[in-house]
């Protein structure tokens, strides 16, 4: 049974992904997880300049749920530079730049500061919801925003792939991925994290987080990120690769994110329950899955949920055009 | 996911139940209650509105928890403002914990407040049938820690090292271990103990049921050395464990935000470990391959800093 797929180009052996701001900080450690199985690694938010990020508690779980204002720290480009030409030396799995920026034009600008790195795809980090203190909602959550973006980095970025990395904190995340995909986004990333919400310790009566509010993610977080998905890939006609992100624990959850219409799948949270080697062993439970179902190929299954939809003729609707003058 | 019972990985407030002076820098809380830590493991330290840091567990027998701390940072030199009764946020436990087998002749090498969860090791070890030379170093006299408890533990043998010599060996603790290593080298070795030279505290009648074979090169009249304490003792004890080919358990320190495994903050060059899960505590045949050691460290952005320079 085949996992490996080729994406715009780039050849993934599997195609589970280490998400981005998940042990994404040095190349020592995104080889970490490609030996860990990882198909595809995504780089931490990478900034113009040095930006703090928040002070602790930071990251804080439950069995059911997980609360993260990191901030997004970065050392700024030059270390960048270090550790993704580092990685670049032996490069054991395709490498996946996140960036993120306080406005459209220093989107562009960080674009054109990473991009002569030779990275695989660009990621652009538009819905962070840890940063709304600082820089006020995310760009994704206004279509004309999140085109706007697109645009502006598009306009640098040559050849190298742009996925746009969407938040589902939105009404319509169909309508704001259309927008992107006419402003020429080359692919989307969906989900980033839900929320924003918020824990209390009950004897300090204090938000337990130092930021007090941070992006949800965890196992309940999944069907948000199946609708999105699917939401997207009907918008786009399926036109678009996503990279499905949200709540993947097992195989089969990597599944049904690929059913909703994913081509690679983001694994994070899951990395602090079920070890670094989740990514081996979500890809032995695919394989599973599928040789015991008689699927040959994953990229059958790409998208596999809208097509037994419409052969039904109960095909999700198209969220209606979004009409932006850019 | 059954860890997840076990380990706390949300905050919860705990009274602190009294305090203990230990020296002028350095105090104890006592909490009532058990997170189930092992030692060398640590737990993530909250003060609300304040900061929180990670804590290596100075104590954890079943009833009470106990976290020695010195009061240099920003969140610790308030936490050092804290009267008993009032409410600090514990998470964990996390991370690896020092491992041995029952009847075990260890060396526990402790610098500065290391001293705390080598104490913690020593009282669960020697309840495990392992015998004990404990090794503890500081700059002088004044700022040792635990004496007293290492002392009342049965099959402990102590030594002291200080930089200034006002008690102990002067010198530091790594001086004393090669020292210990060294005389139980020339023992396997069949050469005859020179007196003075050899350590004069060398209890090995402290070791029960144990006999040495004679024939090993290697120091096995040492099954293990354990260490806590600043990198570049560890550093050494590192390379002097190697050197006589004894099995070594270090406690590696790196900044830390989640604690289990997801930011990725405590990763090393060039293995890609992470401090939190696959350390803190690592065996020293990892330690040598992990390049960074004794050299740098990175900061909250992931920025690197030399060892010994002013951050």
């Amino acid at each position: 049974m085949n996992l490996s797929q080729t994406i715009l180009g780039v050849t993934f052996e599997n195609p589970t992904v280490l998400a981005s701001g998940i042990m994404g900080i040095t190349a020592s450690s995104w080889r970490f997880a490609a030996k860990n199985g990882a198909g595809a690694i995504t780089t931490k938010s990478l900034w113009l300049r040095e930006h703090k990020g928040h002070p602790n508690p930071t990251i804080i779980s439950t069995a059911h749920w997980t609360l993260n204002a990191v901030g997004v720290p970065d050392a700024g480009p030059e270390k960048a530079r270090e550790e993704i030409g580092s990685f670049m030396q032996d490069k054991p799995v395709p490498l996946i730049a996140n960036i993120i920026a306080d406005s459209v034009e220093n989107f562009a600008k960080t674009a054109e500061e990473i991009l002569p790195l030779k990275l695989d795809f660009l990621e652009v980090n538009i819905s962070c919801p840890n940063v709304e203190d600082e820089f006020g909602k995310p760009f994704a959550c206004s279509a004309p925003d999140a085109a706007r973006v697109t645009k502006a980095v598009k306009a640098v970025s040559k050849k190298t792939p742009v996925f746009i990395k969407l938040s589902p904190n939105v009404d319509n995340i169909g309508a704001i991925a259309r927008a992107c995909a006419e402003a020429g986004a080359d692919g989307f990333t969906a989900i980033n994290t839900v929320g924003p919400g918020m824990a209390i310790d009950l004897r300090s009566r204090m938000p337990i987080l130092a930021n007090k509010v941070g992006g949800l993610s965890g196992p309940g977080i999944k069907p948000i990120a199946v609708k999105c998905i699917a939401d997207v890939y009907a918008a786009t006609d399926g036109e678009l690769p996503i990279i499905g992100t949200g709540g993947v624990y097992t195989g089969e959850d990597a599944l049904e994110l690929i059913l909703a219409g994913a081509s690679l799948v983001g694994i994070g949270t899951a990395l602090g329950e079920r070890g670094v080697d989740t990514f081996a062993k979500i890809c032995e439970e695919m394989q599973l899955f599928c040789t015991n179902e008689g699927i040959d190929d994953i990229a059958d299954l790409v998208g596999g949920m809208h097509r037994e939809l419409a052969s039904r003729g109960q095909a999700l609707k198209k969220s209606s055009s979004s009409n932006i003058a850019l | 996911m059954t860890q997840v019972a076990l380990q706390s990985r949300l905050p919860r407030t705990y009274r602190i139940k009294s305090i203990k002076q230990e020296t002028e820098m350095v105090r104890t809380f006592t909490f009532d209650g058990s997170l189930g830590a092992k030692p060398g493991q640590f737990v993530m330290v909250w003060l609300p509105g304040v900061d929180e840091v990670p804590m290596s567990v100075a104590e954890d027998d079943g009833a009470v928890t106990k976290l020695t701390f010195f009061a240099v940072g920003d969140m610790t030199k308030e936490l050092a403002t804290r009267k008993g009764g009032d409410l600090v946020g514990l998470r964990g436990p996390f991370g690896t914990f020092y491992e041995w087998k029952p009847g075990e002749h260890i060396v526990l090498v402790a610098g500065g407040y290391g001293a705390a969860p080598m104490y913690f090791v020593a009282k669960e070890t020697v309840s495990h049938g392992c015998t004990m030379e404990v090794i503890v170093g500081e700059r002088s006299k004044e700022h040792l820690l635990y004496l007293k408890e290492l002392e009342s533990l049965p099959h402990v043998s102590l030594h002291v090292a200080t930089n200034d010599g006002s008690v102990g060996h002067k010198g530091l603790n790594t001086e004393v271990l090669e020292k210990l290593l060294e005389a139980c080298q020339s023992k396997d070795d069949g050469q005859t103990e020179k007196e003075g030279k050899a350590p004069s505290f060398a209890p090995l009648e402290l070791r029960k049921g144990k006999q040495k074979t004679g024939k090993a090169k290697s120091s096995d009249a040492v099954d293990q050395v354990f260490a806590c304490g600043p990198e570049m003792m560890l550093k050494r004890v590192s390379e002097i464990t190697a050197h006589y080919k004894v099995p070594s358990q270090l406690s590696l320190e790196r900044y830390m935000k989640c604690g289990y495994g997801l930011c990725g903050n405590c990763v090393v060059d060039p293995l890609g470990i992470r401090l939190c899960c696959e350390g803190p505590v690592v065996k020293n045949e990892t330690c040598v391959n992990i390049t960074e050691f004794g050299k740098y460290h990175r900061d909250a952005l992931g920025k690197k800093h030399l060892f010994g320079e002013k951050t």
